[in-house]
């Protein structure tokens, strides 16, 4: 082939290649006008009042609406036993929330310069900004105390390069009575099998926190294992309970956590599924998902856990017993970190 | 633009002058770099803007896109480790077997090209896992055969800078990858989709230079010489400059600090705030593109044990100022700056220049293998520094286990300071035909 030849088919190629690119950045900027219009069979939205307090009118659901139209990825409430009916959307934005007693926590993507930015945002019941606090990574988990004065949050650093083997969660903590801040949980002393542990591969993920405002849950992963902690935020300590335990939630009542475990046998892509611990005998059983399950569940009351799974718009919630009866069932379309309200 | 330049000067640049272009001896001009250098560093220069694109996206597609979590997929990582030495050894082997490098390079480059447009379709982490592991197994298919191909077009003593062009250009791809990904997001919200379709577009692009433009050229074997075999293949060992170069690229690569730990290192001495820490790498490879070229170039001149060991002593020199450092805090401003240069000069001194170094010490006709065998132990060394030092890091803490590997670090640069095969540059004249060959297509 002649020289010629061959910068005559390169020319070719980059000219139809450049096409192609333009023409699916044009799509997509348009697409993205298409995805601020209402899809048809979609649910229901108005720009509405949002409150975190509890409400006379029954209990509710906050979420981050997933559905397209001029609403999307904002906080919205329905009523808890009317979970497909119309939304009413806030006007805030969030990647992950999670909200208790009035308080709300809410990671969000930081607008403006070339490289993408998040910051965590603590809100109050009328979701006015109480503090903000740069991010180091993409967000992931988010969980706010029962009593609405603790706030958690954990991100994935990383994607530097996913050939490499760089991964690492930061998981922090924050005090809304005291403004004690602490950046990482790595900070805690580990008690492991009875003795102070300490590795630099260390990564926390995934708090719950429980009812006295100072005790907690945690994954721990080291050495290739992930352990169920218990964090004391006082002492600040963290003591691992159990092996192989991932996203502990805890149920309202105090007495069971709903985790993801990894599961021997299952596809390494795959390999989750939802158990529930009793606390008291350390006895767990599996849930009735079949499917792997990667999200921390919320409660939504003593008896059934919410959780989400990947669906046509974002993602869909899925609602269970928490005691490995029944099957799951669907809750809402096109929705994602969900909080009940009330 | 390389492409056009270097196809433009068809003539037979490469050929290098007899003995008197030896480094160090001979005054005056350099040849120009073989055309299969700079359209190999295109490929890559193109293929890294590709790849960056998606991994700089990614653990943000999976969050906001998809609503996935990426931890779960970052626990994956490890799974993939071990096929990416077994396929690396098994890309060096057959480009050498086949006598077809370019086609094995082209498979790879290939492999990875597709996976760009499978993104679009995977829309669970399971889909999505198995689609980087193909990528990934192209990466390391195509590595071995493309430095083969890189070190047989370059005249020998001109190595070290065909190598520094090449890394310069690659690590200008993943500078820019990132930056064109972002641009994408801002014009089009959400446009996850349109990143990955440019993406795909562009590493098809890169494919089409390294099919229009590398020369496909068998390596005829020497007359006499036995069919690479696989015995052959494991017998390289046997060579006294391969073992030796093995063995020295093991021993530094134990006593190297992985990135994570450095850039954790240096975030913890200095309290850099966390929303920089992901810039930290950044700052790596621009030392890295920088440095590449001038290192190379040096390389050839003095030698490129001589630098290969100079870039291990700025690795140390990179230790030194984070034990130094946290101490006080009056130098915090100065101290990310150089620690991140020294970091990427380090690379700038060792990643290409090993692989100019190593190429003089197989034959031509295992070079693929040979520089896969480096490659892969290398790797592997420094998977192995990884797990030590956190163990260190565990029983003492970072800054006993970092003083612990700089003992060792200047322990074994010293060492190898003994042991390395005599540059071999010198030794090397016969290939002076084989290169003027590699013009021919």
């Amino acid at each position: 082939m002649t020289l010629q030849r061959r910068i005559l088919i390169l020319v070719c190629a980059v000219v139809l290649l450049a096409a192609v690119g333009v023409l699916a950045v044009v799509r997509a900027s348009s697409r993205a006008d298409e995805k601020n219009q209402t899809q048809a069979g979609g649910p229901q939205i108005t720009r509405g009042e949002v409150s975190l307090a509890p409400d006379a009118a029954g209990r509710r659901i906050v979420f981050r609406n997933m559905a397209w139209g001029p609403h999307r990825d904002e906080l919205a409430t329905v009523p808890a036993d009317a979970p497909q009916g119309p939304r009413t959307a806030s006007g805030v934005s969030c990647l992950r929330f999670h909200s208790a007693a009035g308080t709300g926590i809410c990671l969000q993507a930081d607008k403006g310069g070339v490289q993408e930015s998040y910051r965590a945002v603590v809100l109050d019941a009328h979701l006015k900004e109480v503090s903000a606090h740069p991010l180091a990574g993409i967000p992931t988990r988010a969980r706010v105390s029962p009593g609405g004065h603790l706030v958690a949050w954990t991100v994935f650093v990383g994607g530097d390069s996913y050939a490499g083997t760089n991964f690492s969660t930061r998981t922090s903590l924050l005090d809304l009575r005291t403004g004690r801040f602490d950046a990482s949980l790595e900070d805690f002393e580990i008690r492991k099998d009875g003795k102070a542990y300490r590795n630099a591969d260390v990564n926390f993920w995934g708090v719950t926190f429980a009812a006295d405002e100072r005790t907690f849950y945690a994954t721990l992963a080291t050495g290739g294992q992930t352990y169920l902690v218990r964090g004391d935020l006082a002492e600040r300590t963290v003591t691992t309970l159990r092996e192989n335990l991932e996203c502990p939630s805890l149920s309202p009542d105090g007495t069971r956590l709903v985790f993801k475990k990894r599961v021997a046998g299952l596809s390494p892509d795959a390999p989750w599924r939802l158990y529930v611990l009793d606390l008291a005998s350390m006895r767990e059983a599996p849930l009735a998902e079949e499917r792997s399950v990667d999200d921390q569940v919320v409660w939504r009351d003593d008896k059934s856990v919410v959780y989400s799974l990947p669906g046509d718009f974002g993602a869909d919630l899925y609602a269970l017993p928490a005691d490995g009866s029944g099957a799951p069932a669907p809750l809402m379309a096109s929705a994602l970190a969900p909080a009940f309200l009330g | 633009m390389y492409v056009a330049d270097s196809r433009g000067t068809p003539a037979p640049a490469v050929t290098p002058e007899p003995q008197a272009a030896v480094p160090g001896i001979s005054p005056g001009r350099r040849a120009a770099l073989a055309p299969t250098v700079l359209a190999l560093g295109t490929v890559s220069l193109i293929t890294d803007v590709s790849s960056e694109m998606v991994t700089a996206v990614l653990p943000l597609y999976l969050v906001a896109g998809l609503g996935l979590s990426p931890l779960g997929f970052g626990l994956l990582d490890g799974i993939y480790n071990g096929i990416s030495a077994l396929v690396r050894l098994t890309g060096g082997h057959l480009g050498d077997r086949l006598g077809r490098h370019k086609a094995l390079a082209g498979l790879g480059y290939g492999l990875s090209a597709l996976c760009k447009p499978l993104l679009l379709l995977a829309h669970t982490l399971p889909a999505i896992g198995a689609v980087l592991a193909l990528d990934r197994t192209g990466k390391g298919l195509r590595t071995a055969p493309r430095d083969a191909l890189i070190s047989l077009a370059a005249a020998p003593e001109d190595r070290g800078r065909a190598f520094g062009v090449h890394r310069a250009m690659d690590t200008a791809g993943a500078l820019i990858g990132p930056l064109l990904a972002f641009l994408i997001l801002r014009g089009a919200a959400d446009g996850y989709d349109a990143v990955f379709t440019v993406s795909a577009c562009v590493a098809a692009l890169g494919v089409l230079v390294l099919v229009l433009f590398v020369p496909g050229r068998r390596t005829e074997p020497a007359p006499g010489a036995e069919p690479v075999s696989l015995r052959a293949a494991f017998g390289l060992l046997g060579l006294r400059d391969l073992r030796r170069t093995s063995l020295c690229a093991l021993l530094l690569g134990l006593c190297t600090v992985s990135d994570a730990f450095v850039f954790l290192l240096l975030q913890r001495a200095t309290g850099i705030a966390d929303r920089w820490f992901a810039l930290l790498p950044l700052g790596t490879a621009a030392a890295f593109f920088l440095l590449a070229l001038p290192l190379g170039r040096l390389a050839d001149r003095i030698g490129r044990w001589r630098v290969f060991l100079g870039g291990h002593l700025a690795l140390l020199l990179a230790y030194g100022l984070l034990l130094a450092g946290g101490a006080g805090n009056g130098h915090g401003t100065v101290l990310p700056y150089a620690v991140l240069l020294l970091h990427g000069g380090f690379y700038a001194a060792t990643d290409g220049v090993l692989m100019a170094a190593a190429a003089g010490a197989v034959p031509e006709e295992h070079r693929g293998g040979g520089l896969a065998l480096v490659q892969t132990g290398q790797a592997l060394a420094r998977f192995a520094a990884s797990l030590g030092f956190g163990a260190a890091w565990t029983v003492w803490g970072p800054r006993p286990a970092l003083a612990v590997a700089a003992v060792l670090l200047a322990a074994a640069a010293a060492a190898c300071a003994l042991l390395r095969p005599a540059d071999a540059m010198e030794a090397e004249s016969p290939e002076s035909a084989e290169s003027a060959g590699a013009r021919a297509d």
